[in-house]
């Protein structure tokens, strides 16, 4: 079982966090197919927030086909997320690592780094809003 | 809510039952002493000569602690309505509003006229047992005393009889109504003012202004007091220096004893009062006290006397009950009204 | 979905002042709505006319579709915990259960039960006694114990220090769940409503200035920043919240349900904070403008 938590200053939404510390451990394989998730009562009640904003993240994880509710037992893992997509995805990993060289070398700082790969990640999301 | 009424109400409950234990001891100690002297005076079964007898009984009374137990139980009685309106009265609702208690109390499933109704009942009826109670233990120790009071002789105070102002407001079953009235006054003066102190204050203050109004304007005309002349001759006639003007006042002689003497005037045969001339020469100097008393006669005066026989001390007693009953009652249907309304949160 | 407080023009006046004036709103079931407002602002009185303690100067207000405390049945639907979480300072812990119990047809003893022992509190202890943050836990027993399908509770944390406060707010999130009640807290601080309420309503001097869900607010406020510009030049469908502006630069807080797609405008979001905090000090001017209902009823649950 695993344990939530919120970083309130994060910016990023509650249930978003929720749903991407729920992703990052089975990426980790911390969670496996058929472990049940943390029941609704449980994370509202240690956190300190809503049901509603609970119950919103685990709706999500289903609708992406991660998890899956059983009605009065709990919600359960339905996908292990931890080998195919760091290994699927290892020469976009190696490709970006040369980009970064690339960066290094022409003197960038890791700040400006940084804001360059948010400023062009953000641009992406909006075209792809359009 | 009889549980919440009650748990609330423990602390008096238990303050209130000490306090009769501990007099019903001094009472059962004393009780016995008292009835003895007045059956060695020979006033049990008493024919003849009663009067004399009874004069007798009391002055060894007022040689012993008894007088003290009975001064005890006068003031006891006198302070236990005003202490049941201010310690059990004034709080009962007042305490909730200053403590906020009322909005936990009228959340839960019970009406807020139940919530009251409730309170004031169970409170209310414990104070009227606390005062039968007490009025109880009070009449049966007093009675040898009452009972020698009522055969009246000159050295009796006719003032101590149980239909008398102070007396009477010990005796029978006047004190129930008293601490009714009371505690529905101190309860309505919570409700009304919303702080314990106030209340406390005002009930305090209304209710000493209640009973000395009612004896003295209300009691005396319930019913229409009886009426006596007394024609004051040379052998009727007494001379009682008490403390006027004129030095002297003339008294006429006539007994009605255990009974309530409102007013008592020397009147002269025009219907005027009779003003003792100043200095009275038939009455000092070298006169004789009985040629004043042949002059005093000479001007054909009588004594007035009002008064309120020592029969009607039960009417007296039941009506006043029922009225101070009743005003309770009124009482508490304002305090009800009052509790209802959704004016003010606190 | 039916709501749980429905008020229709409802004011409360006091003397020569309006507590508060001309109320509308429409609290759906199983929310946690947040009452927001400085203090004076008519959080109370607002609560303690939908509790019944309070009767309306105009308009109407019903819970539960029901006048306030109008029976003990409705009663028993509300669990109310009044401002300073009152309870009786001399009797114990123990004393206020059985006071719950015999005062409530629906009270769930054992529910209680659990809840004290979780709480560690001393069954035997005198209210009186115990810490403000035990004593607001107290209150919040009795008033889940009974079982009640609304919980309203007036700036119950407002005085407790920040663990007391994370405290209450847990078990007030784990009851919600497991009981799946509604609830409608007040407070004058918004930090402490951020995590737990996702509906809103903010209250200044007397009137409603926004109410709805906390997610399609956040997403129909936008913060508008470019060269000064004249208000007047805004289009009709942006309402104007607050403006602020320098020799070159203005920004505006806007309230639209359309795309800003101007391009001279850099459009950022605001956190709940900041929303509420603009409406509390654009206020005096502005009044309330509604969202279409139907709208709201898109959103989310």
């Amino acid at each position: 079982m695993i344990e939530f938590h919120l970083d309130s200053r994060s910016g990023v939404a509650p249930y978003l966090q929720l749903i991407q510390q729920v992703r990052q451990a089975l990426r980790l394989g911390l969670l496996r197919e058929g472990d049940q998730l943390p029941t609704v009562k449980d994370v509202s009640g240690s956190l300190a927030i809503n049901p509603n904003t609970v119950l919103k993240a685990y709706r999500e994880l289903e609708y992406e086909g991660l998890a899956a509710a059983k009605p009065g037992v709990g919600t359960f893992v339905t996908k292990t997320l931890s080998d195919e997509s760091i290994a699927a995805h290892q020469q976009l990993a190696e490709d970006l690592m040369i980009w970064y060289r690339k960066a290094r070398a022409a003197g960038l700082d890791s700040e400006s780094i940084d804001a360059i790969f948010q400023r062009t990640t953000r641009s992406a999301l909006q075209e792809e809003a359009v | 809510m009889t549980w919440l009424a009650w748990r609330q109400f423990r602390a008096q409950s238990i303050a209130a039952t000490a306090t009769l234990g501990a007099l019903a001891i001094v009472l059962a100690a004393t009780g016995p002493h008292l009835a003895s002297l007045y059956s060695s005076a020979g006033l049990t079964d008493c024919h003849a000569n009663c009067g004399a007898l009874a004069g007798a009984f009391i002055g060894q009374v007022q040689h012993g602690y008894s007088e003290k137990v009975y001064y005890l139980g006068i003031a006891l009685m006198c302070l236990t309505p005003a202490v049941i309106g201010i310690f059990w009265g004034a709080p009962l609702i007042a305490r909730e509003f200053e403590e906020g208690t009322h909005r936990l109390a009228w959340n839960q499933s019970v009406t807020r006229t139940r919530w009251a109704v409730v309170k004031l009942g169970l409170v209310g009826l414990a104070a009227i047992a606390t005062a039968g109670l007490l009025s109880l233990m009070v009449n049966w120790w007093a009675r040898p005393i009452d009972k020698a009071i009522g055969y009246g002789n000159s050295s009796s105070p006719a003032e101590f009889s149980r239909i008398t102002p102070v007396i009477f407001d010990g005796r029978g079953v006047a004190p129930l109504g008293y601490a009714a009235f009371a505690f529905a006054l101190g309860v309505t003066a919570g409700v009304v003012l919303r702080r314990t102190i106030p209340a406390m204050a005002v009930t305090l203050v209304v209710f000493a202004a209640v009973q000395v109004f009612v004896p003295t304007v209300i009691r005396p005309n319930i019913f229409t007091p009886d009426r006596l002349t007394v024609p004051i001759t040379a052998t009727t006639t007494g001379l009682d220096f008490r403390g006027t003007r004129a030095g002297l006042t003339v008294v006429g002689d006539y007994s009605k004893p255990g009974a309530w003497i409102l007013s008592d005037q020397t009147i002269t045969p025009a219907g005027h009062a009779f003003a003792m001339p100043h200095p009275p020469q038939a009455c000092l100097g070298t006169g004789s006290l009985q040629s004043c008393f042949s002059w005093l006669a000479s001007r054909h005066l009588r004594q007035l006397v009002t008064y309120q026989p020592a029969s009607r001390f039960w009417p007296l007693q039941w009506t006043e009950m029922a009225i101070y009953l009743v005003l309770a009652a009124g009482l508490g249907v304002i305090c009800l009204w009052q509790v209802r309304r959704r004016q003010v949160v606190s | 979905m039916t709501a749980v407080i429905d008020a229709r023009g409802l004011g409360k006046k006091y003397r020569r002042r309006w507590a508060l004036s001309d109320c509308t709103l429409s609290i759906p079931a199983g929310r946690v709505a947040g009452l927001v407002g400085p203090n004076g602002a008519g959080k109370t009185t607002l609560i303690s006319l939908a509790t019944g303690m309070l009767a309306p100067t105009t308009g109407t207000v019903t819970v539960l579709g029901e006048q306030p405390a109008s029976s003990p049945a409705q009663l028993a639907k509300v669990g109310y915990v009044a401002q300073d979480t009152p309870t009786y300072a001399s009797l114990s812990v123990e004393d206020h259960l059985r006071f719950g119990a015999h005062l409530n047809p629906g009270w769930d003893a054992r529910l209680a039960r659990k809840r004290v022992e979780q709480l560690a509190l001393d069954p035997t202890k005198k209210a009186g006694k115990l810490s403000g943050g035990q004593r607001a836990q107290l209150a919040l027993t009795l008033a889940i114990a009974k079982r009640p399908e609304l919980l309203i509770l007036d700036e119950p944390i407002a005085s407790l220090d920040p663990l007391a406060r994370r405290e209450f707010l847990q078990i007030l999130m784990e009851s919600t769940a497991e009981h799946e009640l509604s609830v409608v807290m007040s407070s004058h601080l918004v930090a402490d409503l951020e995590r737990v309420c996702d509906y809103l309503i903010v209250l200044v001097d007397s009137r409603v200035r926004v109410d709805g869900d906390v997610d399609s607010l956040l997403a129909s406020h936008h913060l508008l920043t470019g060269p000064r510009r004249d208000t007047a030049t805004l289009p009709a469908s942006q309402q104007l919240i607050t403006e602020s502006h320098t020799d070159r630069q203005s920004t505006f807080l806007v309230r639209s349900t359309e795309p800003i797609l101007d391009p001279a405008w850099s459009v950022a979001g605001v956190d709940l904070e900041d929303l509420v905090l603009a409406y509390m000090s654009g206020a005096s001017a502005r009044s309330q403008v509604r969202q279409p209902a139907s709208a709201a009823a898109q959103v989310n649950r």
